[in-house]
């Protein structure tokens, strides 16, 4: 079942120019600098990157879960015309799960042990009602849409009763992914879902997420550092370093004709059936964020870089088919 | 492979004051504590130093005196200078606790140690003796021992292993969780690979990685080494001619002091004891968040 | 002139419980031989549960099999004395799956590779040991001086993984145990990793046993491999024909839901283009997606400890009745075998000579 073609051309998720530092006592780690990114409803976008590149603080700043040191400086985050950088607390609380949803890394393992499966669900629905509007709903119709939810990721409803060390890993992740759809939100983030699972059970779950957003027509931001899990799931994919965007295309061009040096060495690192035995890692080692290099991040580890790269950060040009990179190779038309 | 390797720029690596003032600004619990300590220790050493220290005996000079210049903290019943008295009280109390906390702990590393890194038969004598002897009331069995004891036989010494005799289980019980989770942590595999053998393990990896643990438990010790000497002292089982703090309340009391108006004579031992378990306590708080890698922020 | 090493039938059963005892069984009869002439890379390929960390650990000496024989050089390795324990921890080393673990916090990372240097005797002075630690790094593509005298918790991820290779290096052994080397490591590290251990083998001889879940890594690194489900050999060869045509059931899931980083490659439509062997009436033609799918959901159900038996019956879409007893290793070709009834036209091989079909 696939979505409507009018939903893909409504944006749901809108970032423009987000900033997070984190205050430590060697200094301040620019873990954003200035992000922008644009999402349709049903759409499916791969955030890549290394470890420090900011693809995690970037699904915390987009729910609003920076904690200090840490610190979002700037930037919008625009769900549903509502930016989510700028209101209450109390209100940001209502758009998490109804509006904005985070699976997050091992999900599985924060279900709470003691409780039932059923009751975790409905508290995330309760948590949401407002009994002095017309949103409220009945005990009974909660516990109907839980098991929908459950039903929606393949999931026996009798799941409902059961406790969490019931189930396998798999089975864990699918009930994170069915609380995340309870309330129909806009954007669902999912920061590494299978990464603690078996190749199997990956493939199960990474379907489930496929279809259940089918269903709701959200958007989905999957979050890894696995391309061959981009390759096979999203449609746009955004490489990240040194938390700046470096290049964002549709899935085909990036591993086809890919356009920043870096998404080049990155996809000529990926080892597949027919290139056995041989190597191509990336040379020198990601910047540590408390001390980025001058201008382009990626300089001193760029086989094509030239002087400019070295003094200025390079603005990000659009390419045609609404591609983005940042990078002096392809200079913006004035 | 060429290997290209790249500068890796300098990151501006903070001093290590630096460091620790900063943490000593997140761990006030511990600041706290260690300041207080200091204040006494500066107190004590320079009392030692420059009071005339017979005089914290009896018959040493004009006895029921208040506090004034001459007599700082006034004097007592019997004619001791109560000042001098609290210096060499605080000497004495702190070497009760030293030597009390020290043999504990050594007991509890040793046993620790021995009883998770060796298991089997071993561990579970020591760690059902240890679990027995704890749900004892160990004071009132320190009064029953002390009480037992002829008078002339009390001293500081006797009573620091009168407190050890039922404390030292603490220290093992912990320390034998710790190794438990330390000796399946992977480094440890590595060492065996390493070629290492079982004490090199145990003083080599183990050991150093238990340091705020072993610290935090010997905090631990003296406090309450200092607690149950200064008990028992009250009660007057202590060895009365020394100008123990406790000692010198329970000879206030025997004097009904607070009656008489000689209030100086009970409030300056009680108040001292209360900053040294106060210190104490602080410095405990402090080191159980150094211990415990969750609690404390990372650099 | 001994084998290196060698498991023989060697089996792992761990039992709970006081009265009503629970015994699961982690490795079942595994036999397998490393030539010390010819040091190859075999990988042992599995997910969790499979067997292959108990493996690492048995290979290793850490734990003792319940039952069978792990030889070094001829001597059980489980009575090894004195000298010989220690030219065996000489010789076997290993280089483990989660980069930071493997340090003590307490020490500068220096102490990993000063330590085997000083128990080993490596060297006869400081200045000896330390000029080996620096080439050990450089090999590995770090800078010593931005490395040495730094703590763990200072260095990178990658930093730390290429340290623990490092320190493989400069020990030289015979046999390294790699358990999920680059598991835990970005992807553009792995490259350099991987580029490492096969120069390990290839100019110095050391033979490797390269675990892991990641049949895309084991394809670049590996000759041999061996898949392990359940504590039993599911299927092993040559590491080409078994990816390109795997032949059991299981391998056959594996090799279907790997997540290749090619667009061409989508799961559901795969195009890889598997020889369909008519070898007794098998062939896997029909709706493979359906087949799919089914062996996926099958995976739902509780299942228990069923030591009878194929250990896949319970997921397996073409299970038949015989599959309750345990099938043998049927030896497809020169170069590959599988434990699966499908395959039953074929000569049966003894699990003792499995690694004669196993290329070096």
């Amino acid at each position: 079942m696939s979505s409507p073609k009018t939903m893909k051309d409504s944006v749901v998720l809108q970032v423009k120019n987000l900033q997070v530092s984190y205050y430590t006592d060697a200094g301040r780690a620019r873990a954003l600098d200035g992000v922008d990114l644009t999402l349709s409803a049903g759409e499916k976008l791969g955030l890549v990157g290394e470890s420090g590149s900011g693809k995690s603080t970037m699904a915390l700043a987009m729910m609003r879960m920076i904690k200090p040191p840490g610190r979002i400086e700037g930037g919008e985050v625009i769900v549903d015309g509502v930016d989510l950088i700028t209101i209450s607390d109390e209100e940001m609380l209502k758009a998490r799960l109804s509006k904005i949803a985070y699976i997050p890394q091992g999900a599985m393992n924060s279900l709470n042990p003691v409780i039932r499966i059923g009751a975790q669900m409905m508290d995330a629905i309760k948590a949401h009602q407002d009994q002095s509007t017309s949103d409220w709903v009945s005990s009974a119709e909660m516990e109907k849409r839980c098991k929908q939810a459950l039903e929606s990721v393949d999931l026996k409803s009798n799941v409902f009763k059961m406790y969490a060390h019931e189930l396998s890993g798999g089975m864990k992740q699918r009930v994170c992914i069915a609380i995340s759809i309870l309330l129909r939100p806009k954007v669902i983030i999912a920061d590494e879902p299978t990464s603690a699972l078996d190749v199997v059970t990956q493939r199960q779950v990474m379907e489930t997420i496929d279809r259940v957003q089918d269903q709701i027509g959200a958007a989905v931001i999957l979050i890894g550092h696995d391309m061959g899990l981009m390759a096979q799931f999203v449609d746009k994919v955004a490489v990240m370093y040194a938390g700046r965007l470096m290049e964002l295309s549709n899935v085909r061009e990036m591993f086809t004709d890919p356009k920043h040096p870096y998404a080049q060495a990155l996809i000529r690192s990926l080892p597949n059936l027919e290139n056995k035995g041989v190597f191509n890692g990336i040379p020198g080692m990601a910047p540590a964020l408390l001390q980025l290099p001058g201008g382009c991040a990626f300089h001193p580890r760029c086989p094509r870089v030239m002087e400019i790269c070295k003094k200025q950060r390079p603005e990000p040009t659009t390419l045609p088919g609404g591609r983005i990179v940042e990078c002096y190779l392809y200079p913006a038309t004035a | 492979m060429a290997s290209i390797t790249l500068t890796q720029p300098e990151i501006y690596r903070p001093s290590r004051l630096t460091l620790l003032l900063g943490y000593l600004r997140r761990n006030t619990g511990l600041a706290i504590g260690l300041f207080i300590l200091l204040v006494l220790v500066v107190f004590t050493v320079y009392g030692l130093a420059t009071a005339d220290l017979s005089d914290a005996y009896p018959l040493s000079v004009k006895s029921k005196q208040p506090p004034s210049l001459e007599y700082p903290l006034g004097t007592d019943f019997f004619g001791r200078d109560l000042y001098v008295a609290m210096v060499v009280g605080l000497k004495q109390t702190a070497t009760i606790g030293f030597l009390a906390g020290a043999i504990g702990t050594f007991i509890g590393v040793v046993l620790g140690f021995v009883s998770a890194y060796f298991g089997g038969w071993l561990d579970l004598g020591i760690k059902s003796i240890c679990q027995i002897l704890t749900p004892i009331p160990a004071l009132l069995i320190q009064v029953i021992i002390a009480g037992s004891l002829d008078k002339r036989d009390v001293t500081i010494y006797t009573m620091a292993f009168v407190v050890v005799l039922l404390a030292w289980m603490g220290p093992t019980l912990v320390i034998r969780a710790q190794v438990l989770t330390m000796k399946e942590r992977q480094f440890v595999s590595v060492a065996k690979l390493s070629g290492m053998g079982d004490l090199g393990i145990i003083f080599g990896e183990i050991l150093p990685n238990l340091l705020p643990f072993i610290a935090a438990a010997f905090v631990n010790q003296v406090f309450i080494a200092v607690y149950a000497s200064f008990f028992l002292a009250v009660l007057g089982l202590g060895p009365l001619r020394e100008p123990l703090l406790g000692n010198t309340i329970w000879a206030a009391q025997t004097q009904s002091a607070f009656f008489n108006n000689w209030w100086w004579w009970p409030v300056f031992p009680a108040v001292a004891l209360v900053l040294i378990l106060g210190s104490l306590a602080f410095i405990n708080m402090g080191l159980d968040e150094l211990a415990n890698p969750r609690i404390r922020r990372a650099e | 002139m001994a084998n290196l090493l060698e498991l023989k039938n060697v089996s792992k059963v761990y039992s709970r419980g006081l009265l009503s005892r629970v015994s699961t069984t982690a490795l079942n009869n595994v036999s397998l031989t490393l030539d010390s002439q010819q040091p190859t890379v075999m990988t042992v390929a599995g997910e969790s549960g499979s067997g292959k960390t108990t493996l690492a650990m048995l290979l290793l000496g850490f734990i003792a099999p319940t039952s069978g024989q792990i030889l070094y050089k001829g001597q059980d390795i489980h009575t090894l004395r004195g000298e010989d324990r220690m030219m065996f921890r000489r010789e076997v080393q290993a280089v483990f799956q989660d980069p930071f673990a493997v340090f003590n916090p307490f020490y500068t990372v220096d102490h990993l590779l000063s330590v085997p240097i000083q128990r080993f005797k490596l060297a006869k002075s400081k200045s000896e040991a330390r000029d080996k630690m620096v080439e050990a790094l450089t090999a590995v593509g770090l800078r010593p001086g931005d490395v040495l005298g730094r703590f763990p918790h200072q260095l990178s991820g990658g930093q730390r993984q290429r340290i623990n290779v490092a320190r493989a290096l400069m020990l030289r052994p015979k046999l390294l145990v790699a358990d999920e080397p680059v598991s835990m490591v970005d992807a553009s590290l792995r490259a350099n990793i991987l580029e490492t251990l096969g120069r390990l083998q290839k100019d110095y001889g050391v033979s490797i046993i390269y675990i892991t879940h990641d049949l895309t890594t084991a394809y670049h690194v590996a000759k041999s491999i061996v898949v392990l489900y359940r504590g039993s050999v599911m299927e092993a060869g040559d590491v080409d024909t078994v990816i390109k045509s795997p032949q059991h059931p299981y391998t056959r899931l594996l090799i279907e839901s790997i997540p290749w980083p090619d667009i061409n490659r989508r799961w559901g439509k795969t195009e890889i283009k598997t020889k369909e062997r008519k070898l007794g009436g098998y062939s896997l033609t029909g709706d493979e997606e359906n087949v799919l799918q089914a062996m996926i959901k099958a995976k739902e159900m509780e299942l228990g400890d069923n030591s009878v038996g194929c250990r896949f019956s319970a997921r397996c879409p073409f299970v038949m009745d015989k599959c309750s007893q345990d099938p043998p290793l049927f030896q497809l070709n020169d170069h590959q075998a599988a434990s699966c009834y499908l395959h039953e036209g074929n000569s049966v091989i003894a699990p003792e000579r499995l690694s004669e079909l196993l290329p070096v």
